[in-house]
């Protein structure tokens, strides 16, 4: 084979390879715009005021309403976030400040990395067997439960790396002005890593939002509006599901409509953790 | 700035390590406190992944005495009318259709990682892997409802020809063979490829762009080509982290329930065709589990996510394991 003929081999490779990369992505944005798309065209379609305003309509009713269902997902990510929030923040708070690099600090950072992406539906099955099982029903209680168990790992997560870009001069600064260490944490290296905590907290919501597995087994869905939380209590994913797999047209509307603002809901938190993100400066 | 840290450590001591300042003594106990509170915090995070086990596993104990584990493992019968329960179908559903999965998405996210941390011009860069990103960001329930009720009836219309061109091919032909219903093992193979592809994608992209540049560009002075240097400078040097977020994304894969769910089919009978309903372990558990009425058929099923998550914390735990191999190379984190 000539010197010529080789090169032009590696040529015709080259250009090929860039062609199917640049075809993979394509790919990729493809399916991101039809699922977009479609959820955006079914979900304006099923959009009504009385979505809103009324309560999911009994089956052959031509009503629409899902007013207990957002409730029902609004008290659920709420009650989340009252659990989870302080224990990942504090867990994050302890590997950077005071676990630093130390075999225990690493373990706990290597759990929680497996942790962050274990199977949702076994949170929701770790959920029912200690609060629903004992309980002897389902109840929303039992499904903030596991949606805290799901946020935490990502809170933990990026609390622990946020606190770490801290400089050490702003601690040693306010160590020497004699405070003690709490008040250091508190007042200092959490203000100043602000921006990425809260980035991680709105990533941790964003990432349960539209979970369903947990809560087949745990919240499950309510037809009637309900704030007790340790009963069953609907909810925008249940709600999905159920409708969706109905042979009524408009339960299926109405799972486009609820999964329009899901979608659009996640989108925007992601949006905002992003622009937080930017501000998130990285002393060198 | 190793150095300065432990100096920071020093002051921040536990309370009991300071001396006693008379005047404040509420400062020391506060102090105190919260560092209890970080450790218990921190203990309670770490600890839930063994509650976890251990709760799964109290409660698939009278399944797992009754059947055994082999038998339970190996057995295709699954009958709530007699009370017998065998995991086979769900087993062999869950594998291939992650499989299916990964067979797509491996592939796609390799071009996609390459194409934005080498090829694509830095305008065209952080949309890009942006929108990659937001894949990861939809709800898997509304890839369910998309599959069902959107991706279904267009790929019924594709299976016929699938059919008819792989179902001819000797050996393998019975793989894709069935009526053109949309949904199925494929379908479902299918989606769960879209929804790992931004978890894959992102680790590969990630870990390529920490290959140092010098060795990069080592390879482009030589005359390289672009794809030369991807599969015989960065691959190679990322080998370890690259397989990792491919471990991470059969994690993803094998535990994901509700796309899967609204697609698959939901059939308890095994098929020797990939166009054919079938079930995966998170789908039975979706489906059945709010309709178990005794005891031992909850307490099957909850051994079948026994079994799930014994899979797939040992392949989470390979994966992370080889993404920071690499991290540690580099001196930082992963």
């Amino acid at each position: 084979m000539s010197v010529y003929s080789v090169h032009a081999k590696r040529r015709v490779i080259d250009v090929a390879s860039k062609i199917l990369m640049g075809a993979a992505t394509l790919v990729g944005v493809f399916f991101l715009f039809w699922i977009l798309w479609t959820t955006l065209k079914f979900g304006l379609a099923g959009m009504h005021w009385s979505l809103f305003t009324q309560d999911t309509p009994p089956p052959g009713t031509d009503a629409f309403g899902l007013r207990n269902a957002f409730v029902g997902s609004l008290i659920l990510l709420g009650l989340s976030m009252l659990m989870g929030v302080p224990i990942g923040l504090m867990a994050g708070t302890w590997l950077a400040e005071y676990g630093f690099r130390s075999r225990t600090a690493n373990l706990v950072r290597f759990i929680n990395d497996i942790m962050l992406s274990a199977p949702s539906i076994e949170i929701g099955l770790f959920a029912y067997a200690i609060v629903v099982a004992p309980m002897g029903h389902f109840s929303a209680f039992a499904g903030s439960v596991a949606l805290a168990i799901l946020m935490i790992p990502i809170i933990v997560r990026t609390t622990d790396e946020m606190l770490s870009l801290v400089g050490s001069d702003m601690r040693e600064a306010a160590v020497a002005l004699g405070a003690p260490a709490w008040v250091v944490i508190t007042k200092v290296t959490w203000k100043a890593a602000r921006a990425g905590i809260l980035t991680g907290i709105l990533i941790g919501l964003a990432r349960i939002t539209g979970e369903t597995a947990p809560l087949l087994f745990t919240a499950l869905n309510n037809q009637f509006f309900s704030t007790n939380l340790f009963r069953p209590m609907a909810n925008i994913p249940m709600v999905i599901f159920e409708f969706a797999l109905s042979p009524y047209a408009n339960w299926q509307q109405m799972a486009w409509a609820a999964a329009f603002i899901a979608v659009a809901f996640v989108l925007v938190l992601s949006l905002v953790a992003r622009s937080f993100l930017g501000k998130v400066q990285v002393p060198k | 700035m190793n150095g300065s840290d432990v100096a920071v450590q020093r002051g921040m001591r536990p309370a009991s390590d300071q001396p006693k300042s008379a005047s404040k003594p509420w400062r020391l106990s506060a102090d105190f406190l919260f560092h209890k509170a970080t450790v218990f915090a921190a203990f309670l995070a770490a600890a839930t992944l063994f509650a976890i086990v251990i709760a799964i596993t109290y409660d698939s104990w009278p399944a797992i005495r009754t059947f055994g584990i082999w038998r339970f493992l190996k057995s295709s019968e699954w009958d709530p009318v007699t009370q017998t329960f065998g995991a086979f179908p769900f087993i062999v559903g869950t594998l291939v259709s992650s499989a299916i999965a990964m067979l797509l998405a491996v592939p796609l996210s390799f071009g996609i990682a390459v194409f934005i941390a080498e090829i694509a011009p830095a305008w065209i860069k952080r949309p890009v892997a942006a929108a990659i990103e937001l894949l990861a960001a939809i709800p898997s329930i509304v890839y369910g409802l998309w599959g069902l009720l959107v991706f279904a009836p267009v790929f019924a219309k594709i299976e016929p020809w699938i059919s008819d061109h792989l179902g001819a091919i000797p050996g393998i032909g019975s793989l894709f063979q069935g009526p053109p219903m949309g949904i199925g093992m494929l379908t479902a193979g299918i989606v769960l490829a879209i929804m790992v592809l931004p978890y894959i994608s992102s680790i590969m992209r990630d870990v390529f762009l920490v290959v140092p540049s010098s060795l990069r560009e080592s390879a482009y002075a030589m005359g390289a080509t672009t794809w030369e240097v991807a599969w015989q400078v960065i691959l190679p040097y990322t080998r370890s982290a690259v397989i990792g977020g491919i471990f991470l994304g059969l994690g993803r894969a094998l535990g994901e329930t509700m796309a899967v769910t609204f697609v698959i089919g939901n059939s308890n009978v095994l098929s020797s065709s990939l166009l054919m309903p079938g079930a995966t372990i998170p789908s039975v558990l979706a489906n059945e589990f709010t309709e178990a009425t005794t005891k031992l058929y909850l307490s099957s099923l909850i051994y079948l996510g026994l079994i799930l998550i014994v899979v797939t914390l040992a392949v989470q735990f390979l994966a992370v394991l080889l993404i920071r191999r690499l991290g540690r190379r580099e001196g930082t984190p992963a």
